[in-house]
């Protein structure tokens, strides 16, 4: 994965004689970080929980029953019904889907933006930089969550339709969170330009693609897949406040978020437990299990980034 | 008189020293200032001088690895400065750079065998399936061995490294090698054998060398001819044996003397500069060196010795000469 193979017989005979690439000597060393690994079965957990649990659940997430309303978990429903007798269990999974799918989308659309940004600015510098980072930079100073509520609230304003909000929300996360990956890349960028190496590479005389492809982008790699991790945390959490504050994903799709702001009152909240925990606990392990599996890749792959 | 294959002249880099919040320029740091070189084929020009002495800076502006202010310079008769980046790109193979640290110039994602055979490929100077044999022919000639070209920069040690920054400039089989003080990263038993990688390399392909460096023994050991820079400008050039013999300018005179011996009681001469090099962004009136110079007069001071032939090409620049 180091480089384009631009010199395919000398991958294939290397690959015979048996010598370790630098991708699988990280894949080893991370296989040996506990803490890293635990989170990242933990987020495999989750992942399959959400996506295939419900397959096995008797029940569906919009199935409405009314002599089965707040009861608390039992046999029947182990997680216990909501006010409209639904599975908790099967309404969590399936918030799970929703949340894990928007904060994948998120993180892939706003990875893909900002690098792709920030590499230009980094790259080419002038103009394109000025443009590129006068954006960003206005963008960071509006506060997110601010800006995220002003996003919602404008939805709501224009009726869009419930089924197209979650799309619409993977947008307002990435628009969010796009300047900080490009701040980064276009760092990364404007650093690696400098060093000797890609001046060595002028002298040799070597085409723009190839210094591009070549050189920059497997330097560039480690940071976004490490940025990339930490950024689908941020995005899940993001989503849940959201929709928490009733301007993300609307109910009856479940997502974790709106699950919480369902029993957001004193009487749910005090006595029907099993209404807020479940959806709770879903996000905050999915949460930390990311971060922890985020700060184990950056210890893999990119040593120089540790705090 | 065979053709000239690199012509430097009255070369000028100045860096704009710039302030506030529009850039305003407020200084120059005058890097190189007013230096020229000629280089027969064959020929080792060796380019000493301390450090801040523009040295490097000259072998980088040669290259069009930073724009120069003003001059030119010819390879082989055209004039690298105003080619087009695309004639310039098919130029670069016949010149290339040899770089100091052989840490930071290996970039450390890109396996050896790559980091020598891609600009082969590049610049279309070898088919795909030839790549691998030739730069195992230049491996091997660089002092390493075959089951290195699969590997990382960073299973190689300091020397083995600098090889493979000779090896990557070889294969191209260029005509000039800009030398960038190669060995000074190294430990003197490296130095040793890199030194003499680079002598043997160019008896094999007849290689021409600007070798640019602090260290005078090394320099004897390899250069035909020696210039001596002192603060971005030249202030003496001469064949090798001329100027180790008879130096003419202080400043050369006084590196000379703080050349170590391996002869513990020999007594001799040191001439010990004070002080330290000054700002290249303000520098004296007059010879750059007067406020140095255990010889300095009156006219030192003001006015700018001219850089003459004193006798059978050994040139230099001083009043008192």
């Amino acid at each position: 994965m180091a480089v384009n193979s631009s010199l395919a017989p000398v991958r294939r005979a290397g690959a015979a004689s048996g010598r370790s690439s630098l991708f699988r000597q990280s894949v080893r060393r991370l296989l040996h970080n506990k803490l890293a690994m635990s989170g990242f079965v933990v987020v495999l957990f989750m992942f399959a929980l959400c996506f295939v649990g419900p397959l096995f659940s008797p029940y569906t997430d919009n199935k409405i029953n009314m002599a089965m309303m707040n009861k608390a978990p039992g046999l029947k429903h182990w997680l216990g019904t909501d006010a409209l007798g639904r599975d908790i269990l099967t309404r969590v999974m399936q918030a799970g889907r929703i949340s894990l799918t928007v904060g994948l989308a998120s993180m892939v659309l706003s990875v893909f933006i900002g690098a792709l940004l920030g590499a230009v600015a980094g790259y080419y510098r002038g103009v394109a930089d000025q443009i590129i980072m006068r954006v960003a930079d206005l963008l960071l100073t509006i506060p997110g969550l601010p800006l995220l509520f002003i996003f919602g609230a404008l939805l709501s304003e224009w009726k869009i339709p419930t089924d197209y909000r979650m799309y619409i929300v993977m947008l307002m996360l990435s628009i969010v969170n796009w300047p900080g990956m490009a701040r980064m890349v276009r760092g990364q960028m404007l650093s690696l330009r400098e060093r000797e190496f890609m001046q060595a590479a002028v002298v040799l005389g070597l085409r723009d693609r190839r210094k591009l492809f070549n050189h920059l982008l497997p330097n560039i790699i480690p940071l976004l897949i490490v940025m990339a991790t930490l950024n689908i945390g941020g995005a899940i959490l993001s989503e849940s406040v959201l929709s928490f504050f009733g301007l993300g994903v609307m109910p009856p799709t479940p997502t974790w978020g709106n699950m919480i702001d369902a029993a957001n009152n004193m009487i749910d909240f005090q006595q029907r437990p099993w209404l807020w925990i479940p959806p709770g606990l879903s996000i905050f392990a999915t949460v930390i299990a990311i971060n922890i599996f985020g700060d184990g890749l950056r210890d893999v792959l990119d040593p120089k980034q540790k705090r | 008189m065979p053709e000239t294959l690199l012509e430097v002249n009255h070369l000028k880099k100045y860096f704009p020293i710039t302030k506030g919040l529009l850039n305003r320029t407020v200084g120059q740091v005058k890097a190189v200032d007013d230096i020229s070189i000629r280089l027969q084929p064959g020929e080792t020009f060796g380019l000493v001088g301390e450090s801040g002495s523009g040295k490097s800076t000259v072998g980088r502006t040669i290259l069009r690895l930073t724009e120069k202010t003003a001059g030119e310079v010819k390879f082989k008769g055209v004039d690298i400065h105003t080619l087009p980046p695309e004639e310039l790109r098919g130029l670069r193979p016949k010149m290339q750079l040899i770089f100091q640290d052989p840490y930071s110039s290996l970039n450390p994602r890109v396996r050896v065998g790559d980091a020598i055979g891609e600009a082969l490929l590049d610049h279309g100077l070898c088919s795909r399936s030839d790549v691998r044999d030739l730069v195992l022919e230049t491996l091997e000639s660089c002092g390493l061995s075959s089951y290195h070209i699969d590997r990382f920069p960073h299973e190689f040690s300091g020397g083995q490294r600098q090889r493979i920054g000779i090896a990557r400039a070889l294969i191209l089989n260029p005509e000039l090698i800009i030398a960038d003080e190669p060995v000074s990263a190294l430990d003197v038993s490296i130095q040793a054998q890199i030194i003499n990688l680079f002598s043997k390399l160019q008896q094999s392909r007849g290689l021409t060398y600007l070798f640019i460096s602090h260290d005078l023994s090394v320099v004897e050991h390899l250069c035909t001819t020696i210039g001596v820079m002192y603060l971005g400008s030249m202030v003496e050039t001469a064949s090798r044996d001329e100027l180790f013999r008879h130096p003419l300018h202080p400043y050369t005179k006084a590196l000379l003397s703080a050349v170590p011996i391996p002869i513990p009681k020999l007594k001799r001469e040191r001439i010990v500069l004070k002080g330290d090099i000054p700002s290249p962004a303000n520098p004296p009136s007059g010879c750059k060196f007067h406020t140095r110079c255990p010889f300095a007069e009156e006219v030192c001071r003001s006015q700018v010795p001219v850089f003459r032939d004193a006798g059978g090409g050994h040139f230099v620049a001083c009043h008192l000469v």
